[in-house]
């Protein structure tokens, strides 16, 4: 009835585990219980959980992102506690099992859920307002993106209290990953949080290319894209490109643990090593779909805050293409102690090095857009400062590790763990900072508070510093990574620092908790009025209000150059009123995302636990749920002119009010002074 | 800023604290140590050039043109310069040009898989089959017919030549920090694997390949000692009472954690490692092969 | 602040297309995306196919066990498919209902004879002790196979899904848009086919 189900796959007796369940469960209780006080289910629905508004769909996806890098988070300070314990004769508190579970864990997490969510958050709410379109290309596939997403994460968050999660490591290598050596359903939930999840992504890729190849304003041609529209552009065709790989592999990882087969299993016909190259012609392009919006992020915020146009857009267009191409050639590099000939080693390790040349050109575009300019220290721009100061150190260490020579004492390391996550904070995860403060008012419309956000960047930047620069040494110690106790002295004091840098980083994000609820309070002191919050906005998101109405612009006017709201307001056009409006065409909210998504949950669930009857339900339901969707043509309607009159009138309003606010020396985030650049005279 | 004064702190600790006996990479007991650690010392200097100035440049614009210097140039114009451009480009491919030149020929000279030259007058290579099982390493010496478990005993001053594969394991690496390349140990394959201790001393070996349960646990010890004390130390191996045969092997095989160190004076069949191999190869896993455990059913349902 | 540049009133309708055949167009594009994820998917099972084609662990090799004939036959109904739905398309451009239920429901039975021809086969390999379990190479063999069968399977369920939709919505606009979209796919699952059938088939005979 309930396939390998019973009662006894909830861990009672683990006072850790039951910890965390009755913590989540806690926490959702309370959420679930203001909900219902305040009455704010019916707006929940109608709003949010139905909506195909890319601007609310990705914030969803921002949340979720949150929410998982909290979880994300726990089980890395959970690590760093183990390796400060477990050490000579004392054990730490974890077992090797639930430690393994908990590292498998947090990389699955941090990459999955929280990079690939926060990046999809952030082109959602953003790209469609770059390219002044209305909506994306697929408004209910976003949707259903958005849930497969959730649907993947709550399967993880189920293993928690139901089962075990995967100890085969977040890459999941077989044989290790295989029915033999992980007979429970660990591995099963691993496999199926990424198979939902990835379906989410690839639907992602799709509309994504879709919209920013099909609905750019006219006028708008590719090379008068803004650099984070042409950076999605880059992120959602290595989607399309690496995703279908990573379904096909964990397929027939599944089939191996299902039906017996032999692709990957010891002997048989069975071949590890096929699972290693497959798995990373997904896995290394999947580290530059996540980080090439972090550089697009990047390239917005420097040149917002520091007043000036981008240095060198051709090329950083150029050098984005480049890292998108040669990315696909450099998966080898990944497993060069695998005993392939020098020749092939050699030939991935230069490709690898060969990124690098794109990247360095991108940094010091970067700078050179600081160069002569006026570098305000918002929030945004520290993160970037921080991104530019700390990811060269990544880049050495990884043209280090692209050195085969070098690798082979290096690989599977802690100097291989503090590489990684040197790409992947400062570079990804900073850059997701950065985006946030960035665009937090143009999607809530009001700012984050500066005061807070400070102290949460300087705690995350110097906790990096702590608990990553010590593994670097420890790989010099020659410590592996993963290790749930070891007996060396000499490592100990090494991971002693990088739990206080732990800790730092654990202050860092309470201070970001605090940031967000402050600014909440305080939503009316940090309004944005006019739009245009860092009042040098060059680009067309910051040319409607904040948040932007549900149809983005009243008109989809021609654009003229890269930076076109900044062009406007230099001609004094940027604030015009139109002589009148039309009706404007959008797509209807629905709630088929959110059904399938969930159904999707539960047949993962089912699929997981063997439960065969309530698997062939689930999917029958989310057949039935298509059918129905697809007999419904009334999916679109008529927003009134005079509708749209009334909002844009009120706009109006808000921007009258926020030039009073100005010119009486209030509103604004104004750390420093602005100089606007549109009262610079062009010479 | 903050955080460069951390960055400067660790690094001093990093030095301050250099014991280099207890960094193995840094202290390289053999020849393939040594040319890994000439190429990451190379590497790390090469990559200086673009990384310092970046750094600096950071510090430097940011302050110098802070919004509030009213006394800084501001061209907000400003978006090209074929010299900068070219110089942004040019470096850094001249940098990636000199690292892919060393990478081929550091990678073709440091290939695992390559014997390594030796003087002449020298012992010639000893051979050591090195078998991954859960969770502990058999080594099996085949010209001397004896096998230890978990201690890999050689001379120094002579190359070593191993053979590798795992039975009945997850993927596992076999990785000596202060001897250098790492290489993966899979079923039913071979790796190999050619280093050299020429200092003598005990060193550290590890799994860094992560396999389940008794991952932490897998490791073991490797001494390098003259070659007379090597002799005498297989002299003591022979005059063990223990015996590597099928049945001792299968029960060697079952996963156990933390093995004492074992002496084998015997390894019978001769050919146990290709054995072991063979096993897996075309997948002839037949109950009539001695080695072959019966596997758990793999049906799902 | 100048006032020379122009800026288009942009009440015009031309620049906010959102007709339906904007919108047919965008999703036949995003239909062709979809269709080239598809394909990479093939590719990646198709390496695994290649990788494990000599992979039989004692068990029997391509030239034991396959029937090309039989696997010919099948290859017939699908191409000959692909031809029937070419008139379904014709009959939908002239707009003639009847004519595309007609032609949509021979090529829903060729491509059910497809698919039981191929159950069959599969049937009879697991009876006979030759199950995807049994090596390397027929995990590689069924994986692929099976991919590609369980694409025509679900193409029939969408043809099945689309003749109830051409009997209660006639050819209206959306229902033309995902009968093109069908025919996107239907034709994509021929190619496929014939790169199974070449390389699963006749390299593994011949």
């Amino acid at each position: 009835m309930f396939g390998k189900l019973t009662l006894s796959a909830i861990p009672y007796d683990n006072p850790i585990i039951m910890g965390a369940v009755g913590f989540t469960l806690v926490g959702a209780a309370i959420v679930f219980g203001l909900i219902t006080v305040y009455g704010k289910w019916g707006y929940l629905w109608r709003e949010w959980l139905t909506s195909v508004d890319h601007k609310k769909i990705g914030i969803m996806y921002i949340v979720l992102a949150l929410i998982m890098l909290l979880r994300g988070f726990s089980d890395a300070i959970m690590m760093r506690t183990q390796q400060l314990l477990a050490f000579g004769p004392d054990h730490g508190y974890l077992p090797p099992q639930h430690f393994q579970e908990i590292f498998t864990a947090h990389g699955t997490i941090m990459i999955l859920f929280v990079a690939m969510p926060f990046i999809v958050g952030l082109m959602n709410i953003v790209v469609p307002l770059q390219i002044r379109a209305r909506d994306v290309a697929f408004p209910f596939m976003n949707s259903l993106s958005f849930w497969l997403t959730a649907a993947g994460a709550m399967l993880i968050m189920v293993s928690l209290g139901v089962g075990d999660f995967s100890r085969a490591g977040w890459i999941g290598y077989p044989p290790l990953s295989g029915i033999h050596f992980s007979p429970d359903t660990g591995v099963d939930y691993w496999d199926w949080a990424l198979q939902l999840s990835g379906l989410g992504t690839t639907l992602t890729g799709i509309n994504f290319v879709a919209t920013i190849l099909r609905m750019r304003a006219p006028g708008m041609t590719l090379m008068k894209m803004p650099i984070f529209t042409w950076t999605t552009l880059f992120t959602a065709i290595l989607i399309l490109l690496a995703f279908p790989p990573l379904t096909a592999t964990l397929a027939m990882l599944s089939l191996d643990r299902y039906l017996g087969m032999h692709f990957f299993t010891n002997g048989m016909g069975g071949d590890m090593m096929l699972y290693a190259n497959l798995f990373w012609v997904w896995g290394h392009p999947e580290v530059y779909i996540v980080i090439l919006p972090a550089f697009g992020v990047y390239s917005e915020v420097v040149a917002t805050l520091c007043g000036k146009r981008l240095f060198g857009y051709a090329t950083m267009v150029w050098a984005t293409g480049v890292i998108t191409v040669l990315s696909f050639s450099v998966w080898l590099h990944h497993f060069f102690t695998m005993g392939a000939s020098a020749t092939v080693n050699s030939v991935f390790g230069i490709s690898s090095m060969l990124i690098a040349i794109p990247t360095g050109v991108k940094i010091f575009n970067w700078l050179f857009t600081m160069y002569q300019g006026k570098v305000r220290f918002e929030t945004p721009m520290l993160w970037t400062m921080a991104f530019l100061v700390l990811f060269p150190i990544g880049g050495m260490t990884g043209v280090m590790l692209a050195l085969p020579g070098a690798d082979y004492v290096l690989h599977n390391t802690e100097f291989l763990v503090a590489h990684f996550h040197n790409m992947l904070i400062p570079g990804v995860l900073f850059g997701m900072f950065a985006g946030y403060e960035y665009w937090f008012p143009k999607a809530t419309g009001f700012g984050l508070d500066p005061k807070w956000g400070r102290r949460a960047f300087w705690a995350w930047t110097i906790g990096f510093v702590l608990a990553f620069v010590p593994l670097y040494v420890l790989g010099f110690l020659g410590m592996p990574r993963r290790l749930d106790h070891y007996s060396n002295p000499a490592w100990h004091p090494w991971l002693e620092i990088a739990f206080v840098g732990a800790v730092v980083i654990l202050y860092g994000i309470i201070c970001q908790v605090i940031e967000l609820i402050v600014s909440i309070r305080d939503r009316e002191r940090l309004r944005d009025f006019t739009g245009d919050y860092w009042q040098n906005g060059r680009t067309l998101e910051w040319a409607t209000s904040s948040p932007a109405p549900v149809y983005n612009f009243a008109h989809i006017d021609p654009v003229h150059d890269i930076d076109e709201f900044m062009y406007l307001k230099e001609r004094g056009l940027a604030y015009k009123r139109p002589a009148g409006y039309s009706d404007i065409h959008m797509p209807r909210n629905t709630p088929a995302g959110l059904v399938i998504g969930s159904l999707a949950f539960v047949l993962g669930f089912a699929l997981i636990w063997h439960i065969w009857w309530l698997a062939g339900a689930m999917a029958f339901a989310i057949f039935t749920t298509l059918l129905v969707r697809s007999m419904n043509d009334d999916v679109d309607y008529f927003i009134p002119a005079a509708e749209v009159e009334k909002t844009e009138a009120e706009r109006f309003r808000m921007l009258e009010e926020g030039e009073r606010r100005l010119s009486e020396g209030r509103g604004g985030p104004a750390q420093t002074p602005v100089i606007l650049v549109h009262q610079v005279q062009q010479s | 800023m903050k955080a460069s004064r951390w960055l400067l702190f660790s690094s001093f600790l990093f030095l301050g604290g250099c014991n280099l006996s207890s960094y193995p990479l840094l202290d390289p007991a053999g020849p393939v140590g040594r040319s890994e650690l000439h190429l990451i010392v190379i590497a790390f200097l090469l990559m200086l050039i673009p990384v310092v100035p970046v750094i600096f440049m950071t510090f430097w614009f940011a302050w110098r043109y802070r919004a509030s210097n009213r006394s800084a140039t501001y061209k907000p114009f400003w978006s090209h310069s074929k010299a900068i451009e070219a110089i942004v480009w040019g470096v850094p491919i001249l940098i990636v040009t000199g690292l892919s030149i060393l990478s081929w020929i550091t990678t073709h000279q440091l290939d695992p898989y390559r014997p390594l030259a030796t003087a002449s007058g020298t012992h010639k290579p000893l051979r050591v089959d090195v078998v991954a099982l859960n969770w502990k390493w058999l080594f099996l010496y085949p010209d001397q017919g004896v096998a230890t478990v978990n201690q890999l005993v050689v001379p120094v001053d002579t190359p070593i030549d191993l053979r590798l594969t795992a039975d009945d394991a997850p993927m596992t690496a076999f990785f000596i920090p202060r001897l250098g390349t790492q290489i993966y140990a899979m079923a039913g394959m071979v790796t190999r694997l050619h280093l050299m201790a020429t200092s003598p001393g005990t060193f550290f070996g590890v799994n860094t390949q992560i396999s389940g349960k008794g991952y932490s646990k897998m490791h073991f010890h490797v001494i390098a000692a003259p070659y007379r004390s090597y002799e005498a130390w297989l002299a003591k191996v022979r005059s063990s009472p223990h015996r590597l045969d099928i049945v001792t092997y299968r029960r060697l095989e079952r996963p156990s954690l933390n093995n004492p160190v074992t002496y084998y004076s015997t390894v019978a069949p001769d050919n146990l490692f290709a054995d072991i191999v063979r096993k897996y190869i075309g997948g002839v896993m037949l109950a009539s092969d001695p080695l072959h455990n019966p596997a758990t059913p793999h049906f799902g349902g | 602040m100048s006032t020379d540049i122009a800026i288009h009133d942009s009440g015009a309708a031309s620049h906010e297309a959102h007709g339906p055949e904007e919108s047919v167009s965008r999703t036949v594009y995003g239909f062709w995306l979809y269709i080239m994820t598809d394909c990479i998917l093939f590719a990646t099972v198709f390496t695994a196919f290649a990788v494990m084609s000599h992979r039989y662990a004692g068990g029997p090799t391509g030239r034991e066990l396959f029937d090309l004939p039989y696997a010919f036959g099948e290859t017939m109904f699908l191409l000959l498919s692909s031809v029937t739905y070419g008139f379904v398309v014709l009959a939908m451009n002239r707009m003639d209902k009847r004519g595309v239920l007609i032609w949509l429901g021979v090529t829903f039975v060729l491509g059910l004879g497809f698919i039981g021809m191929e159950i069959n086969e599969f049937h009879h390999m697991i009876t006979h002790g030759y199950g995807p379990d049994r090596s390397g190479f027929l995990s590689g063999f069924f994986t692929l196979v099976g991919t590609h069968g369980t694409h025509v399977t679900l193409g029939l369920v969408w043809m099945a899904v689309m003749i109830f939709q051409v009997l209660r919505k006639g050819l209206s606009v959306p229902v033309q848009s995902r009968l093109i979209r069908l025919s996107m796919f239907w034709h994509f699952l021929d190619v496929v086919w014939i790169g199974v059938f070449t390389v699963v088939y006749l390299m593994g005979v011949l």
